[in-house]
């Protein structure tokens, strides 16, 4: 089987879940070998790359390549994919990721297919699965020009160990001078809120138009609390102004795809279905028996919101003394 | 300054989507089109950058003839010329392609800034700004949240997964941006008319200096191998609340573990 080049995802010098999630999918479709570009690898990161399959980690750890953008990894990616000629390369889906593998496949002159939910071995293709539409249609494709490159979406894969004995490769790579035209100058953290953030929160509770009003949110965000969830929004809540626009759950806001997912007030228009349809179990609660997102319901209450969900809120505190 | 604002008609978000059988390309017909959301947010920025530094505003539009639609909105808002690229030969394109299309467009015609929606609703990939980047060799500052321009050096926020990363660079530049920026303006009365005056290029794949072979369905570098639905979901349970939906709620999320 042929080397896989896997883009090692990390925040502060941490190998990220998403990475082993990659690393597992590498070992259906070849020999995962890992990427590390920028600073800070350390000893405990290589140990885990190789709990998770990584024969190899390649290393390029210079400072000046996390100064710019994007830009770096992909000319990393470039200059290995013509040492190493591996049959699949594999990047996080990312903002960067998504953005790394696109200028890959120009410099490269290969193929790209983005949000992969599995991968496998056809002969020598590589079949990529992906949700689209929401996750109302799986797709099955496959790059037909050059050395695929797939970006691997996050929390689709379940990371399997597979422990291998990982062989640091160090990689000098010089930068050409359009990939230092844009630079990094300051990072800026976000205020954290006390909830969990929407995109990775592992249960949601959600309001719509049914809510009725911004001060009709504070039962929806106690119920949250109660469950240590994320608070979401939908379409028709966040444009009457009665919850911020990044608290958008749909097509043109985020997507998510949590344990539990509780609808509330929400009819289900597909411009929100598109952004929830994939949770694991979706509670609703909804006056309108006729309402579309009980097509989507593992469990269902016709009723008003404004008595079922403070008496859930209640309950559950009851529950968990 | 210049700006061109790369636009792109999608189908309506409100509408089911879904793909052809015949060639499982999306299906374009069975819905209206409208303007990508997030490229409403793009005009308005160049928009707002021309009325604070002067300039003009270049609408680029790469579609079948109903994508004029997308380019005359754009004209409504404010932009001042259009330029909408149109081809049988195009139908089916990959962002490969769409990218190599758009950055001929872009080339040679003075533009200090691109402006695009950081995602199409329709293929959600999220990767032309960087291709064309990558063609173009200019420097690339996608995903902004906020805008800068002093002089010829532009600065943005990058949206990152925990806050924003502060990224610079001078013009020529290929810019991206998120939702958060900016609140779009809706075409007035006046703009509606004005824009039905206002010069729209229509160019062809020949027109930009590439070769028809290499875009359109046959030259994508990816293709489908098959789809199908996911398969409908088992009935869940509904009750209706007697004045216990509440507890009811917290047993059946008892019994699944999450209490």
């Amino acid at each position: 089987m042929g080397e896989v080049l896997v883009l090692v995802d990390e925040v502060d010098g941490t190998v990220k879940k998403s990475t082993t999630e990659l690393l597992t999918a590498a070992r259906r479709i070849g020999d995962p070998a890992a990427v590390w570009v920028g600073p800070g690898i350390s000893d405990a990161a290589i140990a885990t790359l190789g709990e998770f399959g990584a024969t190899k980690v390649y290393v390029a750890d210079s400072e000046d390549l996390a100064k710019h953008p994007v830009a770096p990894a992909a000319e990393v990616l470039a200059q290995l994919m013509g040492e190493a000629a591996p049959v699949a390369v594999l990047v996080p889906s990312t903002a960067d990721g998504k953005e790394t593998a696109a200028r890959l496949a120009i410099k490269a002159g290969a193929g790209i297919i983005t949000d992969a939910v599995d991968l496998a071995a056809d002969g020598d293709r590589v079949v990529a699965t992906q949700s689209v539409f929401g996750g109302s249609t799986i797709v099955h494709s496959a790059v037909t020009h050059g050395v695929p490159i797939i970006t691997v979406r996050g929390n689709a894969i379940a990371p399997e160990a597979a422990p291998a004995t990982a062989a640091r490769q160090d990689v000098t790579v010089t930068l050409s001078d359009s990939a230092r035209k844009a630079t990094v100058t300051g990072h800026t953290a976000a205020v954290k809120g006390g909830r969990p953030d929407l995109a990775e929160a592992q249960v949601v509770v959600s309001g719509g138009r049914g809510v009725g009003s911004a001060d009709g949110f504070s039962v929806i965000e106690a119920l949250a609390d109660t469950l240590g969830a994320a608070v979401g929004a939908s379409r028709a809540a966040t444009d009457a102004g009665w919850y911020p626009h990044q608290f958008q759950v749909g097509q043109t806001g985020k997507t998510v795809s949590p344990q539990l997912y509780i609808a509330n007030g929400i009819s289900g228009a597909i411009q929100h279905r598109a952004g929830m349809q994939t949770s694991k179990t979706i509670v609703v609660v909804n006056k309108d028996p006729e309402a579309p997102i009980f097509e989507l319901a593992d469990y269902g209450v016709v009723g008003d919101l404004f008595a079922v969900v403070p008496q859930l809120t209640e309950e559950i505190g009851k529950r968990s003394n | 300054m210049k700006i061109a604002v790369c636009v792109k008609q999608v189908p309506d978000t409100w509408a089911e989507k879904k793909l052809r059988e015949a060639d499982s390309r999306l299906d374009r017909e069975s819905a209206d089109g409208v303007m990508n959301e997030l490229d409403e947010y793009a005009v308005e920025e160049a928009l707002q950058l021309i009325e604070a530094q002067g300039g003009e505003v270049v609408i680029i539009s790469m579609g079948p003839d109903r994508a004029s639609e997308t380019v005359r909105k754009a004209l409504s808002m404010g932009a001042d010329a259009g330029i909408h690229i149109v081809d049988d030969a195009l139908g089916g394109s990959d962002a490969v392609a769409t990218s190599a299309v758009i950055a001929a467009a872009i080339d040679g015609r003075d533009f200090d800034l691109v402006i695009f929606g950081s995602e199409s609703t329709d293929a959600r990939m999220s990767v032309v700004p960087a291709m064309v980047a990558e063609r173009l060799g200019w420097a690339q500052l996608t995903f902004a949240q906020k805008v800068e321009v002093s002089g010829s050096d532009v600065t943005i926020e990058r949206v990152t997964e925990n806050g924003f990363a502060t990224v610079t660079a001078a013009t020529p530049a290929v810019v991206s941006v998120v939702e958060k920026i900016n609140e779009p303006r809706y075409p007035s009365f006046k703009g509606i008319m004005a824009a039905k005056k206002k010069p729209v290029d229509t160019l062809s794949v020949a027109d930009l200096g590439l070769d028809a072979a290499a875009v359109g369905a046959a030259a994508a570098w990816s293709a489908v191998n098959d789809f199908a639905a996911r398969p409908p979901k088992a009935a869940g349970t509904i009750v209706t609340d007697e004045g216990d939906g509440g507890v009811k709620v917290a047993e059946y999320l008892t019994t699944q573990k999450f209490i």
